[in-house]
């Protein structure tokens, strides 16, 4: 039995769906990101596992016991919201000890259990000082601390990061994971931005307008999207048009792979920038002439036309000769980089 | 150097014809005032301007001043009081509704500060007079046998102006209210709190200068009312201004009605500030 067990879970406000049909298994210590546009039902799937929000359909199950008719002061579970929320009339040290003085914790713990999760999230010194007075990172990291404290059983963030500086958000981020490897508390993650999601999470849920896109790592998402949105939506990629043999074969012009599970007819294959090279004289491959090379320090960016479609690819900045802006080069890439998108997912 | 002379003066001709419209309309009536309330007066030798104590001497010896300022003292703790128990949780409430509810809610609300203040109070004592509707209604239904007293009342004045003065309250409160931060109750929600909790322990902490602000003003305004208790109090009940007013207009005692005056100034200034400072500094760090 995983930890967490989301099932059917659905939302609707009026008649508009915000969440529909979500089924997510979390294990023990998983770091889980919800991944996707605004309003894709992301923050009302964390607001319904946190119990602010009412379930309309599903099941919520934490170690097998049903949430959903617990309410949210009684479920337990540690929250970083966006804005930290933070209780502005209280210093560092109440506002951690807050959460341990509602279970009715006696002072002198509370005391040693304060000061613990001050110096896990780097803010020993801070006890006395007031919110207001500390900058967006620091007041984050209370705001941490005093989800943390309380030992949850889960820890929810919500967009936790998105109102620091970029690299502010670059050392919270490790900082983040690191804190939660070492102790080991279930996360769940929500966010709009991509890299963010990568970074920090074991897997990625990727939702769009209220449905789950893809579930799995963020390699394999990334390398292998189910569908053109997710691969639109994660970094950049290619949407190359082919066309299928029905034997599992798929032909791009000249260029001809093994694709499984290829269908007859028109098919589309999403490719990264990064996995597309230039073939070497003599081997097969589809050719693109280049129509802009713009240079990046550590690789050069080109887009070019092909009979597949426009496309763009990356050449790293090795030493080797890259193709000029009108040059008429030859492309391929391997069956294992391309992934099979979808038919009637055009986009 | 001339410019930046000139540059110097600019603010003080900008603000120079506020600065005298002031001066004029309240520093010097004030100050008339305050030297009127140590003339002497005398039944038939009028308003004498030479420097006396008498009229201050005369109020602070006499139980039947002391009364009226007792008396008004009373009611304008009652009215804030009551004003803070309903106008917070009504401007909670308020703040938590759907836009289109609100607008409603704040029309009513603020409506009766719409209503000239005598047409608002005169309607008052047709419904709590001994043969209002409040006692008939109360009355066929059986609750009371005879009328209760309303009219010429204390207790009619301090519902009169709780009517006529929670707007402020409720404004005031609702102004803090929306500076909270929205997810603030849920943050105390998942740390394990009940709603009497989180509202003892974050939300009132946190609308404490909204709630001083309102007091200070209603305080200040039921002190100094005088419309309401005139015409529900009428000329027995009396309070501080409408003593001051029947010195000035009935025995013509101008020194002794503005001794009356000044004295209920001095009063108000010195527990405002004085509430003020007690209160921010409590709450110091909600006041940043």
């Amino acid at each position: 039995m995983s930890h967490l067990v989301l099932e059917g879970l659905g939302k609707s406000y009026g008649s508009a769906v915000a969440v529909e049909g979500l089924d997510l298994s979390v294990e023990r210590g998983e770091f889980v990101s919800l991944l996707g546009p605004s309003g894709c039902g992301k923050t009302t799937t964390l607001q319904m596992i946190a119990g602010f929000v009412p379930v309309d359909r599903g099941r919520i199950l934490l170690d097998g016991g049903d949430l959903v008719a617990v309410p949210p002061n009684k479920r337990g579970l540690g929250i970083v919201f966006q804005s930290y929320a933070l209780f502005p009339h209280m210093t560092v040290a109440q506002n951690i000890a807050f959460g341990l003085e509602m279970r009715g914790i006696d002072k002198a713990e509370r005391e040693t259990r304060t000061l613990e999760a001050m110096a896990l999230v780097g803010l020993k010194g801070f006890a006395d000082r007031y919110p207001r007075r500390m900058s967006g990172g620091q007041q984050q990291r209370v705001a941490l601390a005093r989800a943390l404290v309380i030992k949850p059983a889960l820890l929810l963030l919500d967009e936790p990061l998105s109102n620091l500086d970029a690299k502010l958000r670059e050392e919270m981020q490790s900082e983040l994971r690191q804190i939660q490897r070492s102790i080991g508390t279930t996360t769940i993650l929500v966010t709009h931005d991509q890299h963010e999601a990568m970074a920090l999470s074991d897997r990625i849920v990727l939702m769009n307008q209220g449905r789950v896109e893809q579930i799995g790592a963020p390699d394999a998402v990334y390398g292998k999207p189910a569908s053109a949105f997710v691969a639109s939506f994660l970094g950049k990629t290619n949407v190359l048009r082919g066309t299928g043999d029905g034997s599992g074969a798929v032909s791009i012009g000249a260029f001809s792979l093994p694709i499984a599970g290829a269908g007859a007819g028109p098919v589309q294959l999403a490719v990264r920038p990064e996995r597309l090279s230039l073939a070497a004289a003599g081997a097969s491959g589809f050719e693109v002439r280049v129509t802009s090379r713009v240079f990046q320090g550590a690789h050069w960016l080109l887009t070019a036309d092909s009979a597949a479609g426009p496309l763009i690819l990356m050449r790293h900045n090795d030493g080797q000769p890259v193709p000029a802006e009108g040059e008429t080069v030859t492309l391929s890439f391997a069956p294992s980089d391309a992934a099979l998108l979808a038919p009637g997912d055009a986009r | 150097m001339n410019r930046a002379l000139s540059q110097r003066a600019t603010p003080y001709w900008l603000t120079g014809p506020a600065l005298l419209v002031f001066l004029g309309l309240v520093v010097i009536p004030l100050a008339m005032t305050v030297l009127l309330s140590f003339y002497d007066w005398g039944q038939y030798k009028g308003i004498v301007p030479e420097f006396t104590l008498k009229n201050f001497h005369e109020i602070f010896t006499d139980s039947y001043f002391f009364e009226i300022f007792l008396r008004t003292f009373r009611i304008a703790v009652l009215v804030t009081l009551f004003c803070m128990l309903i106008g917070v949780p009504e401007a909670y409430i308020l703040n938590r509704m759907s836009p289109a509810w609100r607008g409603i809610c704040l029309l009513a609300i603020i409506g009766p500060l719409l209503v000239s203040v005598v047409a608002r109070t005169l309607g008052w004592a047709l419904l709590l007079g001994s043969t209002g509707l409040v006692n008939q209604g109360l009355m066929a239904a059986g609750l009371i046998r005879a009328p209760l007293e309303f009219m010429f009342t204390e207790t009619g004045v301090v519902v009169a102006l709780i009517h006529v003065l929670i707007p402020f309250m409720i404004l005031a409160v609702w102004a803090s209210l929306q500076r909270l931060d929205p997810q603030i109750e849920n943050a105390a929600l998942s740390l394990g709190a009940g709603r009497l909790t989180i509202w003892r322990r974050v939300i009132l902490p946190q609308i404490v200068p909204g709630m001083l602000s309102g007091g200070i003003i209603v305080f200040a305004l039921a002190a100094s009312a005088f419309a309401s208790p005139a015409i529900i109090g009428g000329r027995r009940l009396k309070v501080a201004s409408t003593l001051a007013y029947d010195e000035f207009l009935n025995t013509l005692n101008w020194p002794l009605g503005a001794a009356v005056a000044v004295l209920l100034l001095a009063a108000l200034v010195a527990i405002t500030v004085g509430s003020n400072r007690l209160i921010e500094r409590r709450y110091a760090q909600v006041f940043e």
